[in-house]
């Protein structure tokens, strides 16, 4: 039984967060990096496994190993229910109204291209226009750009502040009838903001526009209720809550799904083929041709139990504190800038140090055994908004700890004296 | 720490802080843009080329110190060579800090510029450290006078 089912079931510590019970469920966290402890604040580029996930990943490949959907044999059909079980765990992790509206895919940028080829493919026509925000992820540029090149279609941009905020009057006065679908991000990787997508999805649905949101951050941090929500699309990735690489989930509401071609052909997402004709699958087979990742599927359904052992509340409310302690104690230090300070802010910071390249710091603190990232974060649009060519981004997660922010802060302060 | 001192020499340090040859050549007849999309390092490098001479050098841009001290050496390294010797330093200095060529031991026209062995332990860094001299060879292969697409570190992935 993980650490945080046991914890749970005592009904101890029910305030407070036992985190050095929570951290004893992931390996990795145990190890030494250059001499010193690893000090992992890189979770929002791929989260740490807890060891259920691991021993999910293994035992699948000792024991059950099988195609999916195929054999009538006591294997396949045993990986066939592994793997469609994952999919209801999923289904209501993020309480989705149907199985079927659960895709797997490789990843959120596998989702979000999925959307933009196919939804694209049907609804975007020349002259029409696709909505996104001045804070997204490549994977939630690159795509539409495509779309918009096939289709000459026009790709706009929701402004942000100076802060990182998204001005959403700006995106009301940017709704028209010719815009045909808005994809926006949920939780910002490069700034930390939370986007009011709430109110996005009301306004676009005031003028009958689908919206598709960018889960990959939002997943493992905020309790998703896609329903709650009323978008129409979401997009996220395993590896980035607690799961495999390679393995992701698109979400989309039925009536949109139903109405989108496949993107790619092949097996498992047809019912009949002749030369001159082939039927596809229904949903959610339709999209996902080919043999799958299953143990990706697997080992994410498993990451969904874990995650839900220890609580999308309790871990949203620990890494709040977190966070406000990690702004406060970094900040602090002369000159140090933090770039995005959203009034709703999740699990990131970026930051600038006077004088000293991002890569710089980078290296420094890896020597620590402190992993941050340091770039662009895939988002140079953000960069430039913001006049930086990089930052330096400590991401946590609820496997850290205050003190490990400590050692951070002393890890900048030591990049400082070295380039004084 | 003696590992992260061996990386960031004084000198580098220094070039870092005062990067010598800072500046837009007014007399260049060769300008190119060089990129590192992984940290976003930018240079522009200003070259004056006199048949098969570098005349002058000048660059200017934004990086770590890393990027910023390779490129203020590296002008320094090649201002009066020719193409010819700069094409040998380039590929001993690359040669260097992809750890095949051992500076001390093996001959070599580095000179000064020995003291970036130590990126040789940081892979990541290696990178930075060419971006100056990929730069370099681009504006060199220029036909004629002008300026030239730009060029990026991204093969480094194929090579290492």
């Amino acid at each position: 039984m993980p650490a945080a089912l046991e914890v749970e079931a005592k009904g101890m510590r029910t305030s407070q967060f036992d985190v050095h019970r929570i951290r004893e469920d992931f390996p990795i966290l145990k190890q030494q990096v250059h001499g010193r402890p690893l000090v992992y604040l890189d979770s929002a580029a791929t989260s740490q496994k807890p060891q259920v996930v691991i021993d999910a990943i293994k035992s699948y490949y000792a024991e059950q190993n099988a195609n999916v959907h195929r054999g009538v044999h006591y294997l396949s059909q045993l990986a066939t229910r592994e793997y469609e079980d994952a999919r209801v765990k999923i289904q209501r992790f993020i309480n989705a109204a149907e199985t079927h509206e659960i895709i797997y895919t490789r990843g959120a940028t596998e989702g979000i291209n999925l959307v933009a080829q196919s939804y694209g493919r049907k609804f975007v026509h020349e002259g029409d226009e696709i909505i996104i925000s001045a804070m997204e992820h490549h994977s939630n540029i690159v795509p539409w750009q495509m779309l918009c090149e096939q289709n000459r279609a026009k790709l706009r941009v929701i402004p942000i502040n100076d802060d990182g905020e998204l001005l959403i009057e700006e995106f009301a006065r940017m709704l028209n009838r010719n815009v045909k679908i808005v994809a926006v991000t949920h939780l910002s990787n490069a700034l930390g903001t939370i986007v009011p997508v709430k109110r996005i999805i009301e306004l676009a649905h005031s003028q009958d526009v689908p919206v598709l949101l960018d889960g990959a951050q939002a997943a493992p941090h905020l309790k998703v209720d896609v329903r709650e929500l009323d978008c129409d699309f979401y997009a996220f990735s395993g590896h980035k809550m607690c799961g495999p690489t390679g393995i992701g989930v698109l979400y989309g509401k039925s009536h949109w799904l139903e109405s989108m071609p496949p993107v790619l052909g092949g097996g498992d997402m047809i019912s009949s083929v002749t030369f001159e004709k082939t039927t596809y699958n229904s949903l959610p087979y339709k999209f996902e041709a080919g043999t799958p990742n299953i143990e990706g599927a697997i080992g994410l359904g498993v990451a969904v139990d874990y995650l839900n052992s220890v609580g999308l509340d309790r871990i949203a409310a620990y890494e709040h504190e977190l966070l406000d302690y990690a702004t406060e104690v970094i900040g602090a230090i002369p000159g140090v800038k933090i770039v995005g300070a959203a009034r709703e802010k999740s699990c990131v910071l970026s930051f600038t140090v006077d004088g000293i390249h991002p890569h710089d710091i980078g290296t420094v603190l890896d020597q620590e055994g402190i992993a941050v990232r340091a770039g662009h974060h895939c988002a140079q649009p953000v960069m430039k908004r913001f006049d930086v060519p990089a930052t330096a981004r400590a991401s946590l997660a609820f496997y850290n700890t205050k003190e490990e922010i400590d050692a951070l802060a002393v890890g900048v302060q030591k990049a400082i004296e070295v380039f004084s | 720490m003696a590992e992260l001192n061996e990386l960031y020499q004084q000198v580098i340090l220094d070039h870092n802080k005062k990067p010598r040859n800072f500046k837009r050549l007014e007399t260049a007849n060769r300008e190119q843009e060089g990129y590192n999309p992984l940290c976003g390092d930018q240079i522009t490098l200003y070259l004056l080329m006199e048949g098969d001479v570098i005349k002058d050098v000048g660059f200017q841009g934004s990086g770590c110190a890393i990027s910023k001290a390779s490129a203020s050496m590296m002008t320094a390294a090649v201002k009066g060579k020719t193409r010819d010797e700069a094409e040998v330093m380039f590929d001993e200095f690359h040669r260097m800090v992809k750890g095949d060529l051992d500076a001390e031991s093996e001959q070599n026209h580095l000179g000064r510029l020995k003291i970036f062995a130590g990126v040789r332990e940081y892979p990541a860094r290696v990178k930075c450290a060419s971006l100056s001299w990929h730069t370099l060879r681009a504006a060199i292969e220029q036909k004629g006078e002008g300026h030239g697409e730009f060029v990026t570190t991204e093969a480094e992935h194929r090579q290492d």
